[in-house]
């Protein structure tokens, strides 16, 4: 099963599953652009799954008032590139809400699920990365699966989960990532990372798609006897720690790498976490490989994303300090 | 029971509809005195927070209701407990009237724990799910998306046979040039839901006049649908409001979808406790709807013209509102600040520990005993 065919499955477990659950968003009843919810209409009815009209805003300030009164709301926004239009009721509206109300009620039963990241040809507005965005904004969850496994059991997870989540898709992983997923009602944790492969030399920090590129890296740093811990962290908002310092203190090393622009990124927070909790084991300063600080270039893209052998360089460099 | 009978005839316009609400309507004695009680508590409370902003015991920003008070209550008067109610940060007023009290609503400006979100949130923030009053929100226009949003959910879980309960989205008409009132106007109408955009024009969006800030003609924002219909009202006489609403309520609560209503009212004060209110109009305009359009001066002349309450009784009331918020007020004072570890809650679920915010451990908090309050 592919990863579309995996969110679908999520989808299709939860509508099924709760009887409040509605799901809309830029022509979700066709199927979407990534054919995400293709199916679901025909399933479930149009009066719980449609078409809204184009305008990101109001499809999250919509998802916010339904879940607000105790539905579960599914958005989608088509691209991320296109939640900006929609940050500031994320931001200020679902984020707060349970603050703002000294815990009267809450907008839990939200969830947003919206693609990211680079393909190969997507441009300055189909490509970006926007977790950072999210992760800086206590209140909300923000996930991001590897995989079509974990893209099933983290979207029921988030769906289900009592706090507003941006659940965000790798698109170049939709139809690419194949895996056996399991059949039936399953979740995946939030909170909790997973080491993806032991190592001894040097932990290297990733999620979502870039996963791939970093088991490349891993396989290359493996060709000249580097052992890499790779740990995939699943979610952003909060992020699991715990697995990542145990790792770093038994290494010494780290290298977090994201598609994201380098400042400002998630990364950042990482390393910085991670020399607080970690700094007498560190043995060479921990290293980011990052987009580059430039709109998503189209024509560059090649040289714009971190790619498996920028990585590796990183990870030599950090391993020879 | 003593009533007496309004004309209403010049009260309401109309805009893409062939009905409309009653040219006049009877009110009782009972009716006109508990609308003058709950418009002047209003006033009152209002009237302590700029003082008690001015002395420096509210901080924050600040958003006066005076002047706008016929139009919670007419409002107030038509909705149920399970109508939604949502709206922008001039929001003590309808905190109070969905179930609050005076007291209650000067705690949270106090930012005292007894306050309705705790202390947490003060002046924009005000809740009651109780009353299904999903609060001020401090961001312009940002209301309105998410009320329509309650407005699914009552269509959503709509009994067969009944009518729909209904939701308000309130907003200036400042607000109303937000795109996102376009794009919820445009759901609403789409899926025909029971939602209410009711603009409350007071004439200013900030320190803009309506002339300068709508493409509208005449600045009439009840207008703004070519696919909704719209209802103008008289926002000063609390009766228009009543009628209006309830015509309003039953068109939307019957599956004929969301509707347009422009609220003609006044703001006394400034748009907030920095703005002076003068700069971009004359004493003169405000005084000459104070002598002229002022919502609780006509209800008082209601009771008054018509036999039903002697003008005495009347400063007897005034006199007993003014000191029941002069005192709530004190007792508000008196309450605690909440407890430090109210910082943490409730920004995310509480069902797990992993969930719940902490403090960092190397923060010292401030002792506000030494500090704040010597």
């Amino acid at each position: 099963m592919n990863l579309f065919t995996a969110v679908n499955e999520g989808m299709r477990q939860a509508m099924k599953t709760d009887d409040t659950a509605i799901t809309f968003g830029e022509d979700v009843a066709f199927g979407g652009v990534f054919r995400c919810s293709v199916g679901l209409r025909e399933e479930f009815g149009s009066d719980r799954v449609f078409n809204t009209p184009l305008c990101e805003q109001g499809i999250a300030g919509f998802g916010i008032g339904y879940a607000a009164m105790g539905g579960t709301a599914i958005a989608e926004i088509q691209f991320g590139d296109y939640i900006f239009p929609a940050f500031d009721q994320l931001v200020n509206e679902a984020a707060k809400f349970r603050y703002r109300s000294g815990g009267q009620w809450d907008c839990g039963g939200l969830t947003v699920r919206t693609p990211v990241g680079a393909v190969g040809h997507g441009g300055h507005y189909h490509s970006q990365s926007p977790e950072a965005y999210f992760t800086h904004t206590p209140g909300i969850k923000v996930v991001m699966p590897r995989g079509p496994i974990d893209a099933k059991g983290l979207l029921l997870a988030s769906i289900r989960d009592p706090n507003p989540v941006v659940f965000m898709e790798p698109k170049v992983l939709y139809r690419a990532a194949v895996e056996d997923v399991p059949e039936g009602d399953y979740e995946v944790e939030l909170g909790k990372g997973e080491i993806m492969r032991p190592g001894r030399d040097v932990t290297v920090v990733g999620w979502g798609g870039q996963l791939r590129v970093l088991e490349k890296a891993c396989d290359l740093a493996a060709s000249v006897g580097i052992e890499c811990e790779l740990i995939d962290l699943k979610t952003l908002s909060p992020w699991d720690v715990e697995i990542v310092s145990n790792s770093v203190m038994k290494t010494g090393r780290l290298v977090v790498s994201h598609e994201a622009p380098i400042t400002g990124g998630f990364a950042g927070e990482i390393v910085s976490k991670i020399q607080e909790e970690c700094f007498l084991s560190l043995e060479a300063p921990a290293k980011r490989v990052c987009g580059q600080d430039t709109p998503f270039p189209l024509v560059f893209e090649k040289f714009y994303i971190p790619d498996e052998t920028k990585n590796f360089e990183a990870i030599k460099e950090v391993v020879n300090f | 029971m003593s009533s007496a009978t309004f004309d209403l005839s010049s009260t309401f316009s109309m805009h893409n509809l062939d009905t409309a609400p009653p040219t006049s309507t009877t009110a009782t004695t009972e009716e006109l005195l508990e609308y003058f009680e709950t418009m002047y508590t209003i006033r009152r409370m209002e009237i302590e927070c700029d003082t008690q902003y001015k002395s420096r015991n509210i901080r924050g920003f600040c958003h006066l209701y005076d002047g706008q008070e016929a139009i919670a209550t007419g409002i107030n008067d038509v909705f149920t407990k399970e109508d939604s109610w949502i709206t922008s940060y001039r929001c003590h007023a309808i905190a109070l009237i969905r179930g609050g009290s005076v007291r209650q609503v000067l705690a949270e400006l106090y930012g005292k724990h007894e306050g309705y979100t705790k202390g947490k949130g003060g002046s924009m923030h005000f809740y009651n799910k109780e009353h299904g009053f999903f609060g001020g929100q401090g961001i312009v226009g940002a209301q309105v998306p998410v009320g329509v949003g309650l407005a699914f959910e009552a269509k959503y879980n709509k009994k067969e046979g009944e009518p729909m309960n209904v939701a308000l989205a309130a907003y200036g008409d400042g607000a109303a040039n937000q795109g996102q009132i376009w794009e919820s106007a445009n759901m609403a109408a789409l899926w025909k839901l029971p939602a209410i955009f009711c603009c409350e024009n007071n004439n200013y969006g900030m320190g803009t006049s309506v002339e300068r800030h709508t493409s509208n003609p005449g600045g009439e924002y009840y207008k703004m649908g070519n696919a909704i219909p719209g209802i103008k009202i008289d926002g000063m006489n609390v009766l228009a409001v009543r009628e209006g609403m309830k015509f309003v309520k039953d068109y939307c609560a019957n599956g004929n979808g969301p509707m347009y209503v422009e609220m003609q009212t006044y703001r006394y004060h400034g748009h907030s406790m920095s703005d002076p209110g003068t700069t971009y109009r004359s004493r003169d305009e405000i005084a000459e709807t104070r002598s002229a359009r002022d919502p609780i001066e006509f209800v008082k002349k209601a009771l008054i013209e018509n036999g039903l309450k002697e003008e005495g009784e009347m400063k007897e009331i005034e006199k007993r509102i003014r000191k029941e918020v002069s005192k709530a007020s004190k007792e508000a004072m008196k309450g605690e600040i909440p407890p430090m570890e109210e910082l943490y809650n409730y920004v995310y679920s509480e069902d797990g520990s992993k969930d719940k915010t902490e403090q960092q451990k190397f923060i010292r908090m401030p002792q506000y005993d030494k500090s704040i309050k010597a």
